[in-house]
């Protein structure tokens, strides 16, 4: 191949994207794409596409994927409706911290503005929800757009990318001269030096610390510093808590790892938040869900906060020294200037705390002996039979915070949800996405009635690409977070939450997916063990008690230390 | 959630790359904290290539410290400043239409020209152009004065402004960025 040839700006596009590094694209055809797509027709051995049934169900898989490997997920979709599916899934991301790449066509340069046939105006409804978006109307512009493109997404604080593509931009000829990656944009420094001065103001508030909290979140996972946190956590003795994103980024063995933050995690932590004196906290937002009351939150602490993002510093709460840069760069730099420490009678509240969820919360949700099955113990038996090993992909609702609660992580990147956005429907195309991400390690999908018919669809994906995703339904016939408030703060007025259902089984059957039924607790061991065992999808569709309830919760609004342990009861030491 | 904290006029001047669609993502960040913009202006600066966008509102110090560093945050924006009018010159342009036959029944149209250092830009048989620079309550101070001649129209722009610091952040930091790529 010549360095330089003429070839047309869908072939550029194609050939950009290989060149990146990209091997797999999710996505969908339509008319203003369908260049792109004669193209990717003569690369489908270096460019996989896997066609989704519904363009959503393509950002959320491309989410999945990008949560597991650490690299942008890319997406290509048509015009108007393709585009305007995609917008759950770029929100989505944008809140999650999540790369992304997503190639629209557009209608040719010529009609825009003119209400062409599926013209929308994609860049002006995707700039608030992306980290970027662009229009591409010439086809020389393709090669550095698409590298500018992975350069943003995957840079920083990581994020979704959109790029526009003109027909004519598809069509057009232009001559290829190779492609370069991009790694220098002028108005965006996404990887500033490591403050001195601040490490050290830092590692002086570790060191004063008597009652310290570490606190890890999804950016420990994006940064890979899993291993720097551990040391962090060992050298100076303190207690690790995550967030719901920050799962997995310690392991749940680790006799300093002391469980989930915010509304419905762990008492201990959220408790001890307001106990702390010393907060380090790594790769978290401090989103309202994590920090509740931010005028009560954390009164007695000295907050250092370490992120990428700038924006960050003091957003949503008061922080003493606020450290601009990559987790694991800044742990690592951060761990040889702190002292050895120990701190047992801090630890020995925690386990106190503990002690009362257990009692409370823990025991009576995955061993209640009797009645109907409850998530927590549905979750516990199939985090233990995959060895807590397993990648969990969960959908929004209660199903999420029990999966969240009752699985254990062993290995990092090991929790995909969605968390800030809270998008019903994430899970089943997201499961898809970590699968074909990470196809060596086990994907489980815990999701609720009412979210796997949201993406349902999706199914057919699975089978046409004999994706092997484990799906635990976990079925109450509700809308059970919804059914949950509802309870509690609107008199047990269920509107609009009862739902009647098919036939789950039976319509998994009918993409090709094996399963079975779980009526009730006898069944439910030997069922996990066939799901697991089974070669390929399956699915177990389980009969939950629809009165279930998760606890602890902290209610909107409230303190991290006003934690209810059931329905009625406030926790006290 | 700010309206009890103590609001005060705000200026903010952001740095950008002069593409489309930078001020609507700057814009942006004001329309999704509900802040009410005041006054907006977006010009060429003394770096070639880069736009400035000097917009005014009335926020708290607080919640302007997190608009700033949002805006920031836009990938195309190189830096955004944010200013009290103690650490600014700044001067907006005001254009007043006013009936040229009231302005000749007026014996004291010189004297209220030159009291507020105005000038007449047009005169026509049918009206006349008077253009006034300065602060905000001086061209509202000349618009008092005209009111009774009966203006026709009247439009005022935003603030240009420059900074009295001596140093010149933005033209540094693009050099310091210049090295980088090197
Ligand atoms: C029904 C429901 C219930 C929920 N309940 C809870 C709950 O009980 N507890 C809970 O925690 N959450 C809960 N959430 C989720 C919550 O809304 C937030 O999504 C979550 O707390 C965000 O976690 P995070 O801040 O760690 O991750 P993100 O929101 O992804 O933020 C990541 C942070 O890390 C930074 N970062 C990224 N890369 C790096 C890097 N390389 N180095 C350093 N920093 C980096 C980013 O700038 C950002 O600030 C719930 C959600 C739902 C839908
Ligand atoms: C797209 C979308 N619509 C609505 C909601 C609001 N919502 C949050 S949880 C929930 C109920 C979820 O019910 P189900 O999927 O059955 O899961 P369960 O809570 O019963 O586990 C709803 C409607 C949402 N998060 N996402």
């Amino acid at each position: 191949m010549s360095n330089s040839q003429q070839i047309t700006g869908a072939q550029a596009l194609i050939k950009s994207l290989i060149a990146e590094g990209v091997d797999l694209v999710f996505g969908y055809p339509g008319g203003a794409i369908m260049p792109v797509y004669d193209a990717l027709y003569d690369c489908q051995d270096e460019l996989k596409h896997v066609l989704v049934r519904h363009e959503q169900g393509a950002s959320h898989a491309a989410e999945g994927y990008a949560r597991v490997t650490r690299r942008p997920g890319v997406v290509i979709v048509t015009s108007g409706p393709g585009a305007t599916n995609i917008i759950t899934g770029l929100s989505d991301a944008l809140m999650d911290s999540t790369p992304m790449v997503v190639i629209t066509g557009q209608v040719a340069s010529g009609m825009l503005g003119s209400e062409a046939f599926q013209e929308t105006d994609v860049v002006a409804i995707t700039l608030p929800i992306t980290k970027w978006a662009c229009q591409i109307r010439r086809p020389e512009d393709i090669p550095a757009m698409v590298a500018r493109a992975f350069y943003i997404a995957s840079t920083g604080r990581p994020g979704p990318v959109v790029l526009d593509v003109a027909k004519d931009a598809q069509v057009g000829m232009m001559t290829w001269r190779g492609y370069k990656k991009c790694d220098y944009i002028r108005s965006y420094n996404p990887c500033p030096a490591l403050p001195a001065s601040k490490l050290e103001a830092a590692a002086a508030i570790i060191n004063e610390a008597r009652r310290p909290i570490i606190m890890a979140g999804h950016g420990v996972s994006i940064a890979g510093a899993e291993d720097a946190l551990k040391a962090l956590a060992e050298k100076t003795g303190s207690p690790v808590a995550a967030t719901l994103l920050g799962l997995s980024a310690m392991s749940s063995d680790h006799p300093l790892y002391r469980g989930m933050l915010g509304m419905h995690g762990n008492v201990a932590p959220n408790y001890m938040t307001n106990r702390a004196d010393v907060i380090i906290g790594v790769g978290l937002r401090f989103d309202d869900r994590v920090a509740g009351l931010v005028s009560e939150y954390a009164p007695n602490a000295r907050v250092i906060h370490i992120d990428i993002d700038p924006s960050e510093d003091n957003k949503n709460i008061k922080t003493e020294c606020f450290i601009h840069g990559d987790a694991r760069e800044v742990l690592e730099a951060l761990v040889p200037m702190v002292d050895e420490a120990r701190h047992d009678e801090w630890l020995a509240e925690f386990d106190r705390c503990d002690e009362v969820e257990k009692k409370v919360v823990i025991d009576p949700e995955v061993k209640p002996g009797k009645g109907l099955l409850k998530m927590g113990e549905v979750v516990s038996c199939v985090s233990k039979a995959f060895g807590d090993k397993a990648i969990v992909v969960t959908d929004v609702g209660q199903n999420q915070m029990f999966a969240a609660r009752y699985s254990r992580y062993t290995e990092p990147r090991s929790m995909v949800t969605s968390g800030g956005l809270g998008t019903m429907g994430f899970g089943l195309p997201a499961a898809i996405g970590a699968k074909m991400g990470e196809p060596g390690r086990d994907v489980v999908l815990f999701v609720g009635d009412g979210g796997l018919q949201m993406t349902l669809q999706e199914l057919g994906t699975i089978m046409q690409y004999g994706v092997n995703v484990k799906i635990v339904l976990l079925n109450n016939n509700f809308l059970g977070n919804v059914r949950q408030w509802q309870a509690m703060f609107f008199n047990n007025r269920f509107s609009q939450t009862p739902m009647l259902n098919p036939d789950f089984v039976a319509i998994a059957a009918a993409y090709g997916i094996d399963g079975e039924n779980v009526a009730g607790r006898d069944e439910l061991p030997a069922a996990i063990d066939r799901m697991v065992s089974h070669k390929g999808s399956y699915i177990i569709n389980v009969n939950i008690d629809a009165t279930d309830m998760i606890f602890p919760m902290i209610a909107p609004g409230k303190a991290v230390d006003d934690i209810l342990i059931d329905l009625n009861t406030k926790f006290t030491l | 959630m700010s309206d009890n904290k103590d609001k005060q006029l705000f200026t903010m001047s952001a740095f950008a790359e002069n593409a489309v669609g930078v001020l609507n993502q700057v814009t942006a960040i004001y329309t999704r904290r509900c802040i009410n913009i005041e006054s907006i202006t977006a010009s060429a600066c003394s770096i070639p290539g880069v736009s400035k966008f000097t917009i005014t509102c009335h926020s708290d110090r607080d919640t302007m410290d997190k608009v700033v560093r949002q805006i920031e945050k836009r990938i195309d924006v190189i830096k955004a400043f944010l200013y009290c009018d103690e650490d600014i010159v700044y001067q907006e342009v005001a254009l007043y239409k006013v009936p040229t036959e009231k302005l000749l029944e007026e014996k004291h149209l010189e004297w209220i020209i030159r009291k507020h250092s105005a000038r007449i830009l047009e005169i026509t048989p049918v009206y006349t152009v008077i253009e006034k620079t300065g602060h905000r309550d001086e061209t509202e101070s000349l618009f008092e004065a005209l009111k009774r001649y009966d203006i026709r129209q009247f439009a005022r722009s935003g603030r240009v402004t420059i900074t009295k610091d001596p140093v010149e952040y933005v033209t540094a930091l693009l050099a310091e960025r210049e090295k980088d790529l090197k």
